[in-house]
């Protein structure tokens, strides 16, 4: 089994050169301002947010309608020009930039809010609306968007659906697949796919959605989306806890759930390491308990509709495990600011990461008690290489994040931890991505966690909706996969 | 020192969201998240500090207000304070009868020090320190940025923040500080001791109880929302920049 890597991937053949012509009609498409060639300008769409994957895009267009983005494929498909679709260009896989010349498509200027419900929290926006924003937005009418994640201030709302973006709050409002009402995209010969009703049920047919949420920009483009918006809760309770040991995390689980069930909203835990991490890089973060050493600390957050309840359940809750020594120290926050400093605190932990400087990241679905395991023996594997490792993550949901930061980015350090890290998760049928998606990182470790009969079908829709292989190649599905399953016919140009 | 007090407001919380009511009488506090004033929370902090280095004995936390303001006592009962006093009233506060009621209580309790924060959040009127003070005709040391009390010499030398820069005063005790942003940063609360508030005690009193009536001197005429920002416009060259700037925005 191949490991995952930064191996340098040929470019594709098939794949023709930008010319002229190509410029000339982008540039009638969508204007000289939508069609970025300076080189300087182009470097930014070319690398990503970790530094670690860089290619070289031969232009980066910026269109502002569907219209315009239907345009731009129909051409780009006939002309046999790879593409890839960029939002914020915050994903952790290399799935949002080039490999080699792709031509970068990006959703920026899809920036606007199309319509919101404030009776039933309907929000339907252009794909290349930030998250923070529109998060504001939905939050003068009361509500909240079902997603939370670190890169909220710079990620598009269409980049969280091509990824089926896990985050924060996912225990609390469930995945992308529950919250979208309805979608429009785009696919490789410029079909416009209208899909973008608001209609909280609609059994008819095939949910085509549902296909293209999670499919990283390689089944279509999604050009805008309705999402269902959640009530904002009235009471956010937020408590830090110190806690002794793995097994006492889990058992804090537990009763988080049976305590607190209906109103837990996040349930993250980290190791120490990331703690003085994270306080050691970043400023403005602070120790909440600073006179604790325990080995885990926990983020617990309840959200309500009444402030009282909540504080009442959450009290006798936090007696409980202080009283019973699940729970060595901890902290509740009394205020606003001391929510945003705890969740500072576990949001920074990736930006402390790439502070440090290279990092091996892996983002595991493992069965909770394994969770663990899995970074002590990493940390095993690499001692006596210049390492450090980090586990934290969304342990609500069964999904590590284990980091290996180093000096710089090795080989001998990457053949130490791959395919070992894809083949422990795999011994536990867990998944090699929980929520980052596959990419151009992990674009030949599906094998991993899927069995060879559904990458198989995977590859023969791929085929079906991109006979050409434009969208995003190089990336999710193993090239062996793709190779089988090119049809004989292109699909016909679109009407 | 004996005994330090420390008045802590509850007011919105600093990052709520807020509405003016229709009538522009006010703001509308209905649902909206309250907390304890970020100034007093230093000040309080401050206090707790003193104790642990024993420089006072007690620190007791006093709040005037509506029955909920028992959540900030508690607040500050977690945070270190060994008591707290809540002056139960229902009544629209204003400093100058905030002052005459804390004054109240520092000729009953004679603390040696009076912290307080120097200024609300809600109100933003930077008085009560400087009237409690007055009324006291204690000496007075405001937007403190640091205090040092020398218990032995009856002082306390408080360097304050001023426009000009820092300012350093000695004060001799009993004396009112207020606090300032840079003075210290408040601790969270831990477990344990947001367990142990509970038990500790609050006085209850009325302000009739300490010979103070609680009356209404100022009248609000209106209350307005700031005007909304205009979005940014993107010009297309430096020429239109400057005809804009002096055809519209008349800046030049």
């Amino acid at each position: 089994m191949r490991a995952a890597s930064s191996y340098t991937v040929p470019r594709d053949p098939r794949f023709a050169q930008l010319e002229q012509q190509d410029l000339d009609y982008f540039r009638s498409v969508i204007g000289d301002t939508g069609v970025l060639t300076d080189p300087d300008a182009l470097q930014t769409y070319s690398i990503d947010w970790m530094g670690k994957y860089e290619g070289k895009c031969s232009v980066a267009l910026r269109p502002k309608s569907t219209e315009q983005v239907s345009k731009i494929l129909a051409h780009c498909n006939k002309r046999l020009l790879a593409v890839v679709p960029q939002g914020g260009n915050t994903g952790l896989v290399g799935g949002s930039t080039p490999v080699h010349d792709e031509v970068v498509l990006s959703t920026a200027g899809l920036n606007r809010v199309l319509s919101f419900d404030a009776v039933s929290g309907a929000l339907v926006c252009e794909a290349g609306c930030v998250l923070e924003q529109l998060d504001a937005h939905v939050g003068g009418h009361g509500f909240t968007m079902p997603l939370d994640l670190g890169a909220k201030g710079s990620c598009h709302i269409g980049g969280n659906l091509a990824t089926n973006a896990g985050g924060l709050r996912l225990l609390r409002y469930g995945s992308l697949h529950g919250s979208v009402l309805g979608l429009e995209a785009v696919l490789a010969n410029g079909t416009v796919l209208d899909l973008l009703t608001t209609l909280r049920k609609d059994n008819t047919g095939y949910d085509l959605k549902q296909l293209l949420v999670g499919s990283e920009g390689t089944l279509g483009v999604i050009t805008a989306a309705a999402i269902q918006c959640p009530p904002r809760p009235a009471a956010v309770h937020v408590a830090y806890l110190a806690v002794p040991s793995f097994a006492t995390v889990q058992q804090v689980f537990v009763r988080a759930r049976r305590r607190l069930g209906e109103i837990l909203s996040a349930f993250e835990f980290l190791d120490r390491g990331s703690l003085e991490l994270t306080l050691a890089e970043l400023d403005g973060v602070r120790d909440p308990l600073p006179s604790s050493a325990e080995p885990f600390y926990l983020v617990v957050e309840t959200s309500g509709s009444n402030a009282e309840h909540d504080y009442a359940k959450l009290e006798a809750f936090l007696e409980e495990v202080m009283e019973e020594g699940l729970v060595a120290d901890g902290t509740l926050a009394q205020d606003s600011t001391q929510v945003a400093g705890i969740w500072g605190l576990r949001e920074g932990i990736s930006v402390a990461l790439r502070h440090a400087g290279p990092v091996y990241k892996y983002d595991l679905s493992l069965p909770v008690g394994k969770m663990y395991e899995l970074v002590e023996e990493t940390r095993a594997r690499v001692a006596g290489l210049p390492c450090r490792v980090f586990g934290y993550g969304h342990l609500g949901d069964g999904n590590l994040h284990l980091n290996v930061s180093t000096p710089r980015y090795d080989d001998a350090v990457q053949a130490r931890l791959e395919p070992w890290i894809y083949e422990w998760t795999a011994a536990q049928r867990g998944s090699v991505s929980a929520e980052h998606g596959m990419g151009r990182m992990k674009a030949e470790c599906i094998g991993y966690s899927k069995p060879a009969a559904a990458v198989d079908v995977m590859a023969q829709i791929k085929a079906l909706l991109d006979p050409n292989l434009i969208l995003n190649p190089y990336k999710v599905l193993p090239r062996a996969a793709l190779a089988g399953n090119v049809p004989a016919q292109r699909m016909p140009a679109a009407a | 020192m004996k005994r330090v007090l420390v008045a802590v407001k509850r007011v919105v919380d600093y990052n709520a969201r807020i509405r003016v009511k229709a009538d522009k009488s006010g703001i509308d506090v209905a649902n909206v998240k309250m907390s304890m004033n970020p100034f007093c929370e230093i000040a309080l902090e401050e206090a707790v500090r003193l104790k642990e280095k024993k420089l006072t004995e007690e620190v007791v936390a006093v709040t005037i207000g509506v029955k909920a303001a028992q959540d900030q006592l508690r607040t500050a009962l977690a945070m270190g304070a060994d008591r707290g006093i809540h002056v139960l009233t229902d009544a629209e506060l204003e400093p100058l009868a905030v002052a005459r009621l804390l004054a109240a209580l520092a000729q009953r309790d004679e603390p040696a020090l009076f912290l307080l924060g120097k200024q609300a959040i809600d109100g933003d009127n930077n008085h009560t320190g400087q009237m409690l003070a007055g009324l006291l005709g204690w000496p007075q040391a405001t937007f403190a940025s640091k205090v040092e009390t020398d218990p032995v010499a009856g002082t306390a030398t408080v360097t304050r923040e001023v426009d000009g820069g820092l300012q350093t005063l000695r004060l001799r005790l009993p004396a009112v500080v207020t606090s300032d942003l840079r003075l210290n940063e408040p601790r969270y609360a831990t477990l344990p001791n947001i367990m142990k508030a509970k038990r500790k005690p609050i006085e209850q009193l009325s302000p009739e109880a300490l010979g103070m009536d609680v009356p209404k001197r100022l009248e609000i005429l209106r209350v307005e929302e700031p005007p909304k920002r205009k979005g940014g416009v993107r010009v297309a060259s430096v020429a239109e920049l400057v005809d804009r700037l002096h055809n519209e925005a008349k800046v030049l």
